[in-house]
């Protein structure tokens, strides 16, 4: 099988995020950067079908310059050449935009199957996947915890609400995103970052200007607060005894 | 182009609460724009809805959409739009939704505005950012329908206009053919028998990734043993394994909403608090006084849960005699 797991560069998940000057889009000057998290599980996914079935694992990402330590992750955890779609206004382009890049690069590969996390964890729009399938035309599934290949393509197991779960089969070539938790993430090895060296990247320029956007970021805040947070200070024994004294007058549970 | 469309989703036969919720939120988006609002379910009992205030309400029927397939919803929606052309198409924010919703949008060259939680003069449609950590403002642009999916619980379903008198019930049949359903569904499924009752404790004590370890569980249990309360924990903990999947809190999990909740080392991405911001008092034990938890807590402690949560055990306890 050859799988192509789309994967996205996001600020990490402790970083301190700060909305830049203008009010449009954040500051990205000091931030550290990660794999978005469910990504890795699609990525996970993708490393563990090659092992049971064979194939090829080719691991994906629009973004500027950076994006490309992210590819040399998935390389280093075993995944076999990379495609960076080179593209400096990532944020700027909207969610059929982005899509679009990926299917220019995905097109040619003619892969069986595509990967992708259910959502990221900067935007968290939670479409790119279903997009990219619509776009590339063929079948998906979203929030897939297992995959399992069959005769006629793919038996995938689906997360429902409220713990309920259900299988679905499907033809391939097929897109899935894939839920957090399924699997348990690798680490790189010693031996996998010395391989990742002499494996291919290819970058894609992204040169055309993006597609007019059909929705805009209009502004980026600070969240209105829901409620009137009373935060506690002192030490951890002053908050403490200030805790037990709400919890007996306010909260009424002492 | 005009008016607002609603689509529900029927669980077990009935509207559910996200459903009500996005009725509710788009009757206050065509009160705002001077817009009627129809609604449509798919393949349900169209009849509850005539308790609602709309101008018409279509019943999608056909053979083909029983069990819930993208293809089929997609292709059903891609019609009944076409017909409707509404100006506005709102969704509840549910799994379905976000399997077929994007793929519909598509079809129209337009992107789903997912996961809202209100709107403003415009309409720009406000929803979150980096986890909650930042709000964005999204405005649509260009012409077309515009869609967006609604947030669970962040429109009261109780503000749901009802109907003075109800509205008419028109069948739609869209045009689908077996062949055009690439997936085969099977039948929904649990795991296993949900054991713990997450939503009837009427004090829970949660723990987030800010344990960090599984050995440190025992700190967050001992706080759940002084208060008499139900363990609980946000996905991430759960994904690990370090606390059994049934007493995971949040969108995946179990939507609760005790006399006190107490949130330890939880930071508050969305997919945990619409499992828990209708509990009656929030305390919040978080070390980054910018986590999104704050935003919906009573009280908040901005600190290190390895010195704070012993000594409110300690506390309690003495407190407790």
């Amino acid at each position: 099988m050859k799988i192509i797991v789309a994967v996205k560069q996001v600020p990490e998940r402790d970083a301190q995020i700060a909305v830049a000057a203008g009010g449009k889009w954040i500051d990205e000057g000091d931030l550290a950067y990660a794999i978005n998290e469910p990504d890795a599980y699609a990525l996970e996914e993708a490393l563990q079908l090659k092992e049971k079935n064979g194939g090829e694992v080719i691991a994906l990402c629009a973004g500027p310059e950076r994006v490309t330590s992210t590819l040399r992750e998935a390389l280093a955890k075993g995944a076999d050449r990379a495609i960076h779609v080179h593209v400096d206004d990532l944020a700027s382009r909207d969610t059929l935009a982005v899509a679009q890049l990926l299917a220019d690069a995905i097109r040619p590969e003619a892969p069986d199957l595509i990967l992708t996390g259910l959502q990221s964890d900067d935007l968290g729009l939670g479409q790119t996947g279903v997009v990219l399938a619509e776009l590339l035309g063929i079948p998906h599934a979203t929030l897939i915890l297992h995959v399992e290949k069959i005769d006629t393509g793919l038996r995938v197991n689906r997360e429902l609400e409220d713990g309920w779960f259900q299988q679905v089969d499907m033809p391939l070539p097929a897109l899935l995103t894939i839920q957090s938790g399924g699997n348990k993430l690798r680490y790189a090895t010693l031996m996998g970052i010395k391989k990742a060296k002499s494996k291919e990247t290819r970058t894609i320029e992204a040169d055309a200007p993006a597609a007019a956007s059909t929705i805009e970021l209009a502004r980026i805040y600070p969240p209105e607060k829901q409620k009137r947070t009373e935060m506690l200070k002192g030490t951890p024994a002053e908050i403490a005894a200030q805790l037990v004294e709400k919890l007996r007058t306010e909260v009424r549970v002492l | 182009m005009s008016g607002v469309l609603v689509v529900v989703e029927h669980k077990n036969g009935a509207l559910g609460r996200i459903s009500l919720e996005a009725l509710a939120a788009g009757q206050l988006l065509a009160q705002t724009l001077n817009l009627e609002v129809a609604a449509a379910s798919l393949a349900g009992d169209p009849a509850e809805l005539s308790a609602y205030k709309l101008s018409t309400i279509y019943a999608v029927m056909h053979p083909l959409l029983e069990r819930y397939t993208a293809d089929g919803y997609t292709l059903a929606l891609q019609q009944l739009v076409e017909k409707v052309q509404p100006a506005y198409v709102v969704f509840p924010h549910t799994y379905q939704v976000r399997d077929f919703a994007p793929a519909l949008a598509t079809r129209f060259q337009r992107v789903l505005i997912s996961d809202v939680i209100g709107f403003h003069e415009g309409p720009v449609f406000v929803r979150q950012l980096f986890q909650g950590k930042l709000s964005a403002d999204y405005r649509p642009v260009g012409g077309g329908s515009v869609f967006v999916s609604i947030q669970a619980g962040a429109i009261r379903a109780e503000s749901v206009q009802p109907a003075a008198t109800p509205a008419a019930v028109e069948v739609f049949t869209p045009a689908l053919e077996a062949a055009q359903i690439r997936t085969v569904p099977g039948e929904p499924f649990r795991e296993s028998a949900q054991s713990v009752d997450l939503t009837v404790a009427p004090i829970i004590v949660s723990v987030g990734r800010g344990i960090r370890e599984a050995d440190n569980l025992p700190l967050v249990q001992a706080l759940a043993d002084a208060l008499g309360a139900e363990l609980a924990a946000s996905r991430p903990i759960c994904d690990a394994g370090w606390v059994p999947i049934e007493r995971q809190v949040g969108s995946s999990g179990q939507t609760v909403a005790p006399k006190l909740y107490l949130a330890v080392g939880i930071s508050g991405a969305i997919q945990h608090l619409v499992g828990m911001k209708g509990s009656k008092a929030v305390i919040a034990i978080n070390k980054d006084e910018n986590a999104p938890i704050f935003e919906v807590a009573d009280y908040g402690v901005a600190g290190d849960l390895f010195e704070i949560v012993p000594a409110l055990t300690k506390a309690i306890l003495a407190a407790k005699g």
